[in-house]
């Protein structure tokens, strides 16, 4: 097949980059630039292929400042999406450990001592101390408090009515076509194969669509990014290494629930663990999004997310909006949270990078749709400006234009000034935000020093916070097929039980059909593979099983985890979440392309 | 029989089902909370009876389909960008109202209009294809009443499998109770089929598909003429959620058996 553009994947960033172009098509659909090459007569062939099987499914709640939607939206009105609405207010808290299962250092055990002694005179309330006074930089005034999925959906919509774009779900892109260094276009995934990917009944060999540009935009953990990452390499200096799981519920408050404002935003830190960050943005009609992100830089290799989080909702300080609340939807998904450090190059002959996959997201204000929506558009105006001299879309003319008008904007200036800003956190919470702090206030010219290790090397199995020999029985127990070792792990560290009610507290298994609901496609090979099962056998801690949102990786037979495809919400969180390496950065987890994952536009 | 088939295709679009679904009250009658904005999907039913259709429409070349479906244009729109991947099939949108309660009269009476209107088509050929059941809240005679609208009279309903005789007729296979199916002979075109499950996988996504597909969807759909129901011919007083029960308990040391045995007991219980 051939087309004028294929692009891979519908988020933010083709969001702006299909709407940008569609919006210039609509203004001079006779302008010969728009006119197909591939099927002359017709106006541009743009196709879009989307791995989730609906555009507004597997995505996630944020508070953006939405400068760069606005820009393309001047007239937007929240009210017309739904769960969406202007930011009311700010907070940030301080949460106390109100368990006391907390690993905190000394250094927060004494701030906690001091806060809980000064009580309501330092304005605890809740176990929560509330900091007085936040850097602008972490401001998301006169913002956008949005479920993404409903986001998407509204902004597809208006593209699909266009005519412009195709955008085709349930459609994953197994891998780029390169040429030498060039791309010229995509291959779908097969179908009709058994679970290695071995035609099976139904066979049918991805089809290739071949096409002057490919923009890429398929997310931290996409196919056809990691693909000609591998094939061209990172610019020198720059790695991936540093992520985080971002796991959250969309509740539905109840009735009688103390006052939440829709618009109301809180940002919090210290709790569950020191190095979990949590949040909780306020909805129209009473519907919140909560939830945590837990880095790579968390070095527990028991780490894990849907546990904490369920401690997290329980802090006295939400909980007392929460409790009796009900469970609508929940998701996951990984963040690549290197930033500029993690920067690939971003076009090249045939191709170009946008969104979070293209080092956008800002590490210092936590911000990432919004410039990933502005790179979308960056692109856009450039495929224009080329179309209209009748320039190829070769890595010189997309660099004079896309990386041009990228480098001059405020996506780079700002990402420039937050590429040092996580420095501090490899050495743990405090100085992290000291290092967060310098960065922000004195505009990225002062930071701590660097050193993050690949992000396999970055899980430390020796602290578990358990006793050596209690631990081993609990690894042994989770060999044998009984409790997963990082749920155990966790209760031997004092974490309580916690007491399911059915209706907002679930097992996990059920978080998957009452809120996401995650269903895959027959007929697709398994996604997630492991390149030296050796490694898998002599692993203790599987910090994979650990993190896997979806529950989809269990003890397998053997050591290496089992799989179930069907369970997989592609969060992508198993691709970082191994500490073993076959070699180099990478790490013994495979995430390819796969279809299916979670069903939920309240995401 | 002939040995070509001019085969229409009757399928709403409804919510996805793996949606949290509300009911809710609306000036205009019951209806999904945010119903507009919930992803929809062809309905089960009525694809099944899709694919059917694109099989015997392979198998016989020269036969032709029509999907021909209601819903809100932008909702059609977005459900044809997953169906019209897996089987071809010329669109004829009808844009109205979302949601499974209008009069299925009324809706009967657009969609035969729709069908008596499209271009080429010829009657003594007709297959009438849709779902025998329906998930769209209707009360599942939409297209009985579309069949005698058109003056079909060999109708068959929970159809799992046709079987061509050669010879113009052919042999049904209809779900009766007690799970078996009954067997009857119908002597040719016309005919109203409404499917059951059918036998046939979903079909694989193919982009060639789609994009031959989208030719004639993108200016079918801005064509599109609109039908409105009457909405008063029909007054609900209730409507309510089936009662959804959810007990999980993970269990490792249970044998198959076992487990069988404690799922037979909780059932005859209920």
């Amino acid at each position: 097949m051939e087309v004028d553009i294929a692009c891979v994947g519908f988020g933010p960033a083709m969001g702006g980059f299909l709407t940008t172009l569609a919006r210039q098509w609509t203004e001079a659909p006779d302008d010969p630039a728009f006119a197909s090459r591939t099927m002359p007569g017709m106006p541009l062939q743009v196709l879009c292929y989307e791995r989730a099987d609906d555009i507004a499914a597997g995505v996630s709640g944020v508070v953006t400042r939405a400068r760069g939607i606005r820009d393309s939206f001047p007239e937007l009105n929240p009210a017309e999406i739904p769960m969406a609405t202007a930011v009311a207010s700010e907070r940030v808290f301080y949460l106390l450990d109100s368990v006391g299962a907390s690993r905190r250092s000394l250094t927060l055990r004494a701030a906690d001592l001091l806060l809980r002694s000064l009580g309501r005179v330092a304005g605890v309330r809740d176990s929560a101390f509330e900091l007085p006074w936040t850097p602008s930089f972490l401001h998301k005034h006169g913002g956008l408090v949005l479920s993404l999925g409903q986001f998407n959906q509204w902004v597809g919509s208006q593209l699909m009515a266009g005519g412009l774009v195709q955008i085709w779900p349930g459609s994953p892109v197994s891998e780029p076509i390169f040429s030498g260094s060039a791309v010229q276009g995509i291959r779908l995934a097969d179908q009709g194969v058994d679970r290695t990917g071995a035609p099976a009944e139904g066979y049918m060999a991805g089809v290739e669509v071949r096409a002057p540009l490919t923009v890429v935009g398929d997310g931290p953990v996409g196919a056809v990014s990691q693909a000609i990452d591998r094939h061209r390499g990172l610019p020198t200096g720059h790695a991936q290494r540093e992520w985080a799981l971002g796991m959250k519920f969309v509740i539905e408050l109840p009735e009688d629930s103390p006052e939440l404002e829709p618009g109301t935003v809180w940002h919090t830190i210290g709790y569950p663990e020191p190095e979990i960050f949590g949040f909780l943005y306020v909805h129209p009609e009473r519907l919140v999004s909560v939830g945590i992100f837990v880095p790579s830089w968390m070095g527990d290799a028991s780490r894990t997310a849907y546990r904490y989080l369920q401690h997290y909702i329980q802090h006295p300080a939400l909980w007392r909006h929460l409790k009796d609340g009900t469970l609508r939807s929940w998701g996951a998904k990984s963040l690549q949270e290197s930033g500029q450090h993690g920067e690939p190059f971003l076009c090249g002959d045939g191709y170009a990078r946008i969104g979070e996959n293209s080092g956008s997201t800002n590490m210092l204000t936590g911000s990432g749709v919004d410039e990933a929506w502005t790179t979308g558009v960056q692109l856009a105006e450039s495929v224009v400006e080329l179309l209209r001299a009748e320039k190829a879309f070769s890595g010189e003319n997309l660099a004079a234009t896309y990386e041009a008008r990228r480098r001059a904007s405020w996506v780079e200036h700002e990402a420039r000034e937050a590429k040092d800003a996580r420095n501090g956190f490899q050495g743990g919470l405090v100085r992290g935000m000291m290092g967060m702090a310098l960065a922000g206030l004195t505009r990225g010219r002062l930071h701590l020093p660097a050193r993050a290790p690949a992000a396999h090397q970055q899980i430390r199995p020796t602290r578990s916070g358990v006793a050596a020999n209690e631990l081993a029985k609990l690894c042994a127990a989770a060999q044998a097929g009984g409790r997963p070792l990082h749920d155990a792990v966790l209760s031997a560290r004092g974490w309580p039980e916690v007491a399911f009610d059915g209706q907002l507290l679930v097992t996990q298994q059920d978080a998957l059909l009452m809120g996401g609901k995650v269903q895959a496609m027959p007929g697709f090979a398994d996604h997630v593979a492991f390149r030296d099962p050796r490694l898998c056998a002599q692993c203790a801690e599987k910090t994979c099983i650990a993190m896997c949102s979806g529950q989809a990786l269990t003890q397998g037979t053997g050591g290496v985890p089992a799989f179930e495809r069907e369970k997989c919400i592609h969060c992508g969180a198993c691709l970082w979440n191994c500490a073993h390496s076959p070699g180099g950065e990478q790490a013994n987890v495979e995430f390819r392309a796969g279809a299916g994952g979670l069903h939920s536009v309240e995401n | 029989m002939a040995e070509t088939f001019h085969i229409v295709v009757c399928a709403g679009i409804v919510p996805d089902p793996l949606q949290t679904l509300e009911p809710v009250s609306s000036p205009s009658g019951p209806g999904l909370k945010n119903e507009m904005v919930l992803p929809a999907v062809l309905d089960p039913w009525a694809a099944c009876s899709l694919y059917e259709a694109a099989q015997l429409a392979a198998a016989h070349a020269g036969s032709k389909i029509w999907l021909v479906s209601l819903g809100p244009k932008a909702k059609l729109q977005q459900v044809m960008m997953t169906v019209a991947q897996k089987v071809g099939f010329e669109l004829v949108p009808i844009d109205g109202p979302i949601g499974g309660f209008p009069d299925a009269h009324s809706t009967a009476a657009a969609l035969a209009e729709a069908i008596a209107a499209l271009p080429g088509l010829d009657r003594s050929r007709l297959l009438l294809f849709g779902g025998w059941e329906s998930a769209t809240r209707g009360a599942g005679v939409t297209l009985q009443l579309t069949g005698e609208l058109l003056g079909i009279t060999d109708q068959f309903q929970g159809v799992d499998q046709i079987t061509l005789r050669g010879d113009g007729s052919f042999e049904v296979l209809e779900r009766v109770e007690g799970g078996k199916h009954q067997v009857s002979v119908c002597a040719g075109t016309p005919a109203v089929l409404g499917w059951a499950t059918g036998n046939l996988p979903e079909p694989r996504n193919n982009p060639q598909t789609g994009m031959a597909n989208m030719r004639g969807i993108l200016p079918a759909l801005q064509k599109a003429r609109t039908a409105s129901l009457d909405a008063n011919t029909l007054r609900y007083v209730s409507v309510s959620l089936p009662a959804q029960q959810r007990e999980t308990r993970v269990e490792k040391n249970l044998s198959p058996d076992e487990i069988a045995q404690e799922l037979l007991q909780w059932i005859t219980a209920e």
